[in-house]
């Protein structure tokens, strides 16, 4: 454990499952999308994450599950710093995280079922184990009946759902979704958030980040709000 | 344990998919590979084949031991004797050089030649006959004849033969020169067929990335797809040049019944044949190694 990055923690590390602190991200060529972000989140949290498009959700998002890397400032993961991970570990800390980005990156030569063995196949689950699992996951989000079914034959909505089945196939301890609501009309929307919310009553920590508040005034949820890369 | 054997099982389950997803395609590699390979293959197999041939005729069975001119009747009588007594010498042939001479004369525009030497610059000779037409007995007992008192000089192979063994040389080189940059080729070909492999398969790569996958395991149905389109890539120059040489030896068995010899092209031998299969994977091995490296790891999750 890398005590002396945390110097400027504000709280413990035991208690906090995630924790940003003077996290700065300047893409190549310059442009600041993340300035001076600091939060912490306890396991078992939900948070949404609001802002305008542009303000730095999707950066903030990527820099837990180490896909961007913060230019200074520590970000911690289940108390790993994840701002200087080693390569080789990134995987690993990945296998504990639920993944749902924008574009979907579902695979179209495969069915419904194969997509959400996927994350069972990489870790060497035996296929029977693997099959249950993935059935339970589709289960889950109402696909059982379309797991034959190939991606390019789902709906908007049920690919959507397909991304959720396959990021918590591997039961995560941390769910992360970025805008799993755009583009979807309300009725579909609140259908999955309150899957989300349903993951998080089992004890998976949630964040999501959104640009539309309609489902946040309803759930009455944390909600942290970026404005041109800065926490308001 | 188990889970590692199983990650190789779906490595190679998945391997042979792709393979079989684009058949005409693997199989075009798979040919353009063992072409490329077959002619250094077939280079080395003629030669082999010739070197064969040219170690029956290197010993003619003969050796020719030249005296130093101060060779008196008593040397010439001892040096008789001891060759006599060599094992493995099976005829001694005393040749004068008076009869040398007379033997020069009688060859056919020699007569002149020789009509304007004062004296006869042939030495005396002895020609042994060796008991069985080595080339390994041929070597021993031309050092052990070399050793004796008044031989100038022992000669056991004749001037062509030296000639042929230089040539074979020189064929070898250039079979080794052909092979490895042909070598090369098959390494360039595996890491063009690995790249379009990468390129193809881009989005599971990034997938497979954001769900934890490692790199090992990324990689690995890469390194099964490159060295087993490798090996056959050897398969199909093995069996080329078994094919060359099948017709080949129809021609030769032509001229065998004029030259009354039954010489033929031997095939290409289990040992060789696996040599060739186990050589050709690791050049596919190698190309998947330098393609993965340059290409596998710039595909990251955006
Ligand atoms: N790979 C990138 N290279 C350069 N600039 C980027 C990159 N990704 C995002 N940005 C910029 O960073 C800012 C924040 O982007 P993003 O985090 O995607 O915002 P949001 O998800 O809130 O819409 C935007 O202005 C965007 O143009
Ligand atoms: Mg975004």
């Amino acid at each position: 454990m890398p005590a002396n990055s945390c110097l400027h923690c504000s709280t413990s590390l035991e208690t906090d499952i995630i924790s940003f602190s003077r996290v700065y991200k300047r893409y190549p060529g310059g442009y600041e999308a993340l300035k001076d972000v600091n939060f912490t989140v306890a396991p078992g949290e939900m948070v949404f994450i609001t802002g305008h498009s542009g303000a730095g959700k999707s950066t903030l998002l990527k820099l837990i599950a180490a896909i961007e890397r913060a230019t200074s400032g520590t970000v911690l993961v289940a108390g790993q710093n994840v701002s200087s991970i080693r390569r080789p570990a990134i995987p690993f800390l990945r296998r504990n995280l639920g993944l749902i980005f924008q574009d979907q990156k579902l695979l179209y030569d495969r069915s419904a079922f194969d997509n959400v063995m996927l994350p069972l196949v990489v870790t060497g689950h035996s296929w029977r184990d693997a099959a249950r699992r993935a059935r339970a996951a589709l289960d889950k989000v109402g696909l059982l009946d379309r797991e034959r079914a190939y991606p390019i034959a789902l709906s908007g909505g049920e690919q959507q759902r397909l991304c959720i089945a396959r990021a918590v196939v591997n039961r995560p301890n941390i769910l992360i979704a970025d805008e799993p609501t755009a583009s979807l009309d309300a009725e579909y929307a609140d259908a999955i958030i309150a899957m989300f919310r349903s993951f998080n009553q089992v004890g998976v920590t949630v964040l999501i980040s959104t640009h539309d508040d309609r489902p946040i005034r309803k759930l009455n949820p944390r909600v942290l709000t970026l404005h041109h890369g800065s926490l308001a | 344990m188990r889970a590692w054997l199983r990650h190789h099982a779906l490595s190679f389950g998945q391997t042979m998919r792709r393979l079989a997803a684009s058949p005409f395609a693997s199989l075009l590699n798979a040919l353009v590979i063992g072409i490329a390979l077959a002619l250094p293959l077939g280079g080395y197999v003629l030669l082999a084949n010739l070197q064969q041939f040219a170690r029956g005729l290197a010993t003619d069975g003969q050796i020719s031991v030249f005296l130093a001119p101060e060779a008196s009747k008593s040397d010439i009588a001892e040096i008789d004797r001891r060759l006599r007594g060599t094992p493995g010498a099976a005829r001694v042939e005393f040749v004068g050089r008076e009869q040398a001479l007379a033997g020069l004369k009688r060859a056919p525009g020699m007569a002149e030649v020789m009509a304007t030497l004062r004296d006869n610059p042939l030495p005396d000779a002895f020609v042994v006959t060796l008991a069985a037409s080595e080339p390994e007995l041929s070597r021993r007992l031309e050092q052990e004849i070399k050793g004796f008192p008044r031989v100038a000089h022992v000669q056991a192979d004749s001037a062509w033969v030296q000639r042929v063994s230089g040539l074979l040389r020189f064929g070898r080189t250039a079979v080794a020169l052909m092979a490895t940059l042909l070598s090369f080729a098959l390494v360039a070909v595996t890491f063009n067929t690995i790249r379009l492999q990468i390129m193809t398969q881009r989005d599971e790569i990034e997938v497979s990335k954001l769900i934890g996958a490692t790199n090992a395991y990324i990689r690995r149905p890469f390194f099964y797809l490159g060295a087993f389109q490798g090996m056959l890539g050897g398969l199909a120059a093995c069996v080329i040049v078994d094919l060359a040489i099948v017709v080949l030896n129809r021609d030769l068995a032509g001229l065998a019944t004029l030259y009354g010899s039954d010489w033929i092209l031997q095939l290409l031998g289990l040992t060789d044949g696996l040599a060739v299969l186990a050589f050709a994977a690791a050049l596919g091995w190698l190309g998947t190694f330098v393609s993965v490296s340059k290409h596998l790891y710039k595909i990251e999750p955006r």
